[in-house]
């Protein structure tokens, strides 16, 4: 018996270890079928999935669509510009039309925190949290654990330290949550400026300079600066920050151990990474893109379907193991 | 069954041999071994998992756990003989037969079976049976094979289904 995932996908918080493994092992085999040459399984067929993009997004809103794509799910995507959103409609009311019109799942980002949540439970369809506010960024912390479990074996134990910008980041609290639950060691390291009060009571270690972290991890997950925090007056400058916190590769070549570079993306070569580790042997950045399609179609596979009430019409022999 | 295989297809050229996931698998190894120590010709081989092709996905509750599908390149040209455990409902066949569609134009697809238990819902027939095994919809066919059970056994259990 799988351990099933519900209806929505809001964040790792809510998720048990074993449903995050569960949604890692069935990645696996999805990461094959992006390989064929016909890239689409009939899974989702008939299926209706809406992107629902409410702030600026290539990587994932593309991840998304391709993986619903090859699960032949039809898409639409829409923009909050352009759309009635800027007409002044209420999320709820967009979803609600949307609804009326027949669709299956929702695939959200939005600039507030709990917008997944608040539309999940107002609608019937499937919600997938594709990033909201300083919440949480489920798919993508899932993505960068099957990349640590990719390259390292396992996740159990491994140490891992995300650097950057922790105080306004949904991509480290997820990798948090999704990290310790599974075992790792985690390690935060940043200015403390973007260092949240009270970080260490989700179990994790805080590292005040970059040369510890290089030092303690296995794992660097370098998250984006975004630029507007230096507008705010959390940081001085960028060339500060490079200086301070730049993950480079003199610094790099001081790591005691054989080191994985992540990043989420999108880079400011230069900020936060130097572009030589980025594109270095350390890096696993494109790795992540591409887990990432697998661990979408993944997610959307789990939650899709499955009407329980069908299900036991449908336990005949067609359902059987031995057909 | 290596034998019959090797007859339907005239030779080993162009053959490849596919299991369907789990036993399906392991079967079709078998038989590869077989046919090598005959012809002494190794077969390629290859795994395919129907799971994302069934026509009861929206049906069925807690999702099945997807296996591993590794075909041996293009099969275009081949004579591509599928291989599974036991052929029952044919519902399993027709979506390896949709799947095997997406991976290349084989010239000719044969079905091979170590047990056929009759209770077609589609007109599937097998090109090479182990056994036959008259059953009704309450019972169950049970194969074990070494590999993966630990014995090789098949259990035709009587009335377990309700």
């Amino acid at each position: 018996m799988t351990a099933a995932l519900g209806k929505d996908l809001i964040g790792l918080e809510r998720l048990s270890p074993d449903q995050i493994r569960l949604i890692l092992d069935t990645a696996e085999p999805f990461k094959e079928v992006s390989e064929r040459p016909i890239k689409k399984v009939p899974a989702l067929r008939g299926k209706t999935i809406v992107n629902l993009f409410f702030e600026a997004s290539t990587r994932t809103r593309i991840s998304f669509e391709f993986a619903e794509k090859r699960l032949s799910a039809d898409t639409v995507n829409v923009a909050a510009t352009g759309s009635a959103v800027q007409k002044g409609e209420t999320l709820v009311d967009t979803a609600k039309n949307l609804e009326a019109m027949r669709i299956d799942m929702v695939v959200i980002r939005h600039a507030s925190s709990g917008a997944a949540q608040f539309l999940g439970d107002r609608i019937r369809s499937n919600v997938v949290n594709a990033g909201d506010g300083k919440h949480e960024h489920p798919t993508q912390a899932l993505l960068d654990l099957l990349t640590i479990r990719d390259k390292l074996g396992r996740i159990e134990g491994v140490k891992v330290c995300l650097v950057g910008d922790i105080l306004h980041s949904r991509v480290a609290r997820s990798n948090i949550w999704g990290l310790t639950k599974l075992g790792a060691q985690v390690a935060v390291c940043g200015p403390h400026s973007l260092m949240p009060r009270g970080i260490e009571e989700l179990g994790v270690t805080v590292l005040r300079r970059v040369e510890e972290a290089i030092e303690w991890a296995d794992v660097l997950n370098v998250l984006r600066l975004q630029l507007e925090r230096m507008e705010a007056g959390f940081i001085p400058s960028l060339r500060e920050y490079y200086r301070v916190f730049g993950v480079t590769v003199e610094r790099l070549a001081k790591a005691p151990r054989a080191l994985t570079v992540m990043h989420p993306g999108p880079m400011n070569r230069g900020v936060e990474i130097d572009s030589r580790v980025a594109d270095g042997p350390h890096s696993v950045i494109l790795d992540q893109v591409t887990n990432g399609v697998a661990v979408r179609m993944a997610v959307l596979y789990l939650l899709a379907g499955g009407k329980p009430e069908l299900a036991d019409a449908a336990k005949g022999p067609a359902a059987g193991g031995t057909d | 069954m290596a034998v019959a295989v090797i007859e339907l297809a005239h030779g080993t050229d162009d053959l490849v041999l596919i299991g369907i996931q789990r036993r399906g698998v392991e079967l079709a190894e078998r038989i590869a071994k077989l046919i090598e120590q005959q012809e002494g010709v190794l077969v390629p081989r290859g795994a395919l998992d129907i799971t994302l092709y069934r026509d009861d996905l929206q049906t069925v509750g807690p999702k099945p756990v997807i296996g591993e599908t590794r075909l041996p390149g293009d099969l275009t040209g081949k004579h591509a003989v599928i291989v599974d455990d036991v052929l029952y409902t044919g519902r399993t066949v027709r979506a390896a037969l949709d799947e095997l569609a997406d991976f290349g134009r084989p010239k000719r697809i044969s079905l091979c079976v170590l047990v056929d238990r009759g209770g077609r819902e589609l007109p599937i027939q097998a090109d090479v049976v182990g056994k036959v095994v008259k059953t009704g919809p309450g019972d169950v066919v049970e194969v074990q094979v070494a590999e993966l059970d630990g014995r090789d056994q098949v259990d035709v259990v009587r009335g377990a289904r309700q």
